[in-house]
């Protein structure tokens, strides 16, 4: 019933997007760019369809699909769960606050070699890279959304007979939920940036080596359809989490 | 007059033989981490009989929240003791539920389950934990509401859901933190008869916080006053009153001792304004 409008809506929102590619195919039909530089759009498309029916293609999709989902739930669980313990136990917070403050502003993508040399060119190197460089915006959010913790919600719960560990649980964690899933959209948008940079670099399977591959063999309309492609991937990836976090957070409306 | 008043006190009032809470010299001090420390309440001494309404009177920042975090247990006792039938309080239980101004209700929780919380920590079998949720829900009236969000509350609501939660566990002891201080004077009235009305029904210990003398008055069976910052109980004030009579406010007994306590009040009210100033 709302569908139709939404639509709509959804398509006039949009409308830049459109607007650009449109942009884009006049540019290479009236040669106002070099297609050098440029491949036409439906060239881009054209190769973008052959493209998606080779299992090359899906192959490689998968691969980077499995080493950004499986670094970025690294990065949540584990960077979400040092935050909140950051804020509930003091000496973790002595510990591990000057470790983040020092890595929280050092370009991840200096890890790409590093983890490179240490797990090689395959899967594991990538999650851990994706895992360290997206799990810092987590345990910041987590740690001030558990330091934000109401302290009579606390009491509430200890009075009501919850241990303290049952508090942690109960109270502490809901409370830091809504910062600590900001950083998680964060640790996304960082985790496509990481993904495709380290396979471009070190890789021999996934979207970002087949960027890299496709470049280096003179294949640009093909190229561009990848680009497109985890481009889309990217924008699809954050709208399935914000209506995840939504409906996490739906006590909140 | 005040010396009399004070005597009493010392002596524990005449519940001293029925005491369920004995406070002993007890201070408190904050010390934040940053500025100085903050002495909130000095030497107070005082006893509250089993079932007995005390409400604790005295103008903002005199120490009245402080005091109450002390008998539920959330404050480190420095200075002092306090003992509950005998036990000395070392943390906070359920034998001492507590309602707080600002209702403290879980905002990702639904009226039933912020009900249901503490029954769920005392092993009851599913069942009777619904069922004792849902009678508590039915008492303050929020049946219908069961699945709503404390955002979707009126104020009133919230402070009857948080009520609910807390008398769903049985506690002996009720501490109240000017629970009816957040809301407008029509709801605020209307909490205060259907307080009594409960506590008419299943007596408990009630100690209610507040700083407005008439409500103190209406309530209480005595009321402690306290002073300025720190705090200390400056007198205790025994009040007899027919609850059940519903032109009681306009009574001149009533009026004549809202105004004498009013009088105890607003000496440490310009007191700790100027303290503040
Ligand atoms: N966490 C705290 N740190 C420092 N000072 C505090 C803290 N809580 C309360 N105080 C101070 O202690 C005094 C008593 O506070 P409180 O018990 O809340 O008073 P009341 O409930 O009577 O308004 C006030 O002067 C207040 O500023
Ligand atoms: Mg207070």
């Amino acid at each position: 019933m709302r569908s139709g409008p939404a639509f709509a809506a959804g398509l006039f929102r949009y409308l830049p997007i459109v607007f650009l590619l449109l942009l884009w195919h006049m540019a290479s039909t009236f040669h106002l760019v070099s297609t050098a530089v440029l491949p036409p759009l439906s060239s881009v498309l054209s190769s973008g369809y052959d493209l998606v029916s080779t299992a090359e293609f899906w192959d490689n999709t998968g691969s980077s699909m499995y080493r950004g989902g499986m670094g970025l739930l690294l990065a949540i669980v584990i960077g979400g769960a040092l935050g909140i313990a950051m804020a509930w136990w003091k000496p973790i917070r002595y510990v591990s606050s000057p470790l983040v403050e020092i890595f929280y502003p050092l370009p991840k993508s200096a890890l790409i070699p590093i983890t490179a040399l240490w797990l090689g060119f395959g899967d594991a190197s990538k999650i851990l890279l994706i895992f360290l460089g997206c799990m810092l915006p987590v345990t910041i959010g987590a740690f001030n959304g558990a330091r934000g913790a109401e302290q009579t919600l606390i009491w509430s719960a200890r009075s009501l007979g919850a241990s303290r560990w049952r508090t942690l649980l109960d109270v502490v964690v809901p409370s830091a939920l809504p910062e600590l899933l900001n950083g998680a959209r964060t640790a996304l948008a960082l985790s496509f940036i990481l993904l495709v940079s380290s396979e471009m670099i070190v890789a021999r399977k996934g979207l970002g080596y087949l960027i890299g591959f496709l470049g280096d063999g003179g294949n640009y309309d093909a190229m561009f359809a990848v680009v497109l492609v985890v481009a889309a991937l990217g924008f699809f990836a954050d709208r399935v989490y914000l209506a995840f976090a939504r409906r996490v957070l739906r006590w909140r409306e | 007059m005040d010396s009399a008043v004070l005597d009493r006190a010392a002596a524990g009032g005449a519940q001293a033989a029925n005491a369920q809470i004995v406070i002993d010299r007890l201070s408190h001090t904050y010390r934040p981490a940053h500025g100085r420390p903050v002495l909130a309440i000095d030497d107070v001494s005082l006893t509250v009989g089993r079932r007995e309404f005390l409400a604790l009177l005295g103008p903002s920042g005199c120490g009245k929240s402080t005091l109450l975090y002390q008998l539920g247990g959330f404050l480190p006792t420095e200075t002092g003791t306090i003992t509950v039938d005998g036990k000395k309080v070392q943390g906070p239980g359920p034998d001492r539920g507590i309602v707080f101004q600002h209702f403290a209700l879980f905002p990702w929780k639904t009226v039933r389950a912020n009900v249901m919380y503490g029954l769920q920590r005392m092993s009851l079998p599913k069942a009777e934990q619904e069922r004792r949720a849902q009678e508590f829900i039915d008492l303050v009236g929020l049946s219908g509401f069961e699945d709503s969000y404390p955002s979707q509350l009126s104020g009133g609501m919230k402070q009857r859901c948080a009520i609910a939660r807390t008398l769903a566990i049985d506690p002996e002891i009720l501490l109240m933190d000017e629970p009816f201080g957040a809301l407008d004077a029509q709801t605020r009235h209307l909490m205060q008869t259907e307080l009594l009305a409960i506590w008419n029904r299943s007596p408990k210990t009630v100690i209610f916080v507040t700083h407005d003398v008439q409500e103190a008055v209406y309530l209480a069976q005595r009321v402690a006053v306290m002073s300025a910052r720190p705090g200390r109980i400056k007198a205790i004030i025994d009040l007899d009153f027919d609850r059940r009579d519903p032109h009681l406010t306009k009574s001149k007994a009533f009026v004549d001792k809202v105004d004498e306590i009013w009088e105890l009040v607003r000496g440490e009210a310009i007191k700790a304004q100027a303290g503040k100033a």
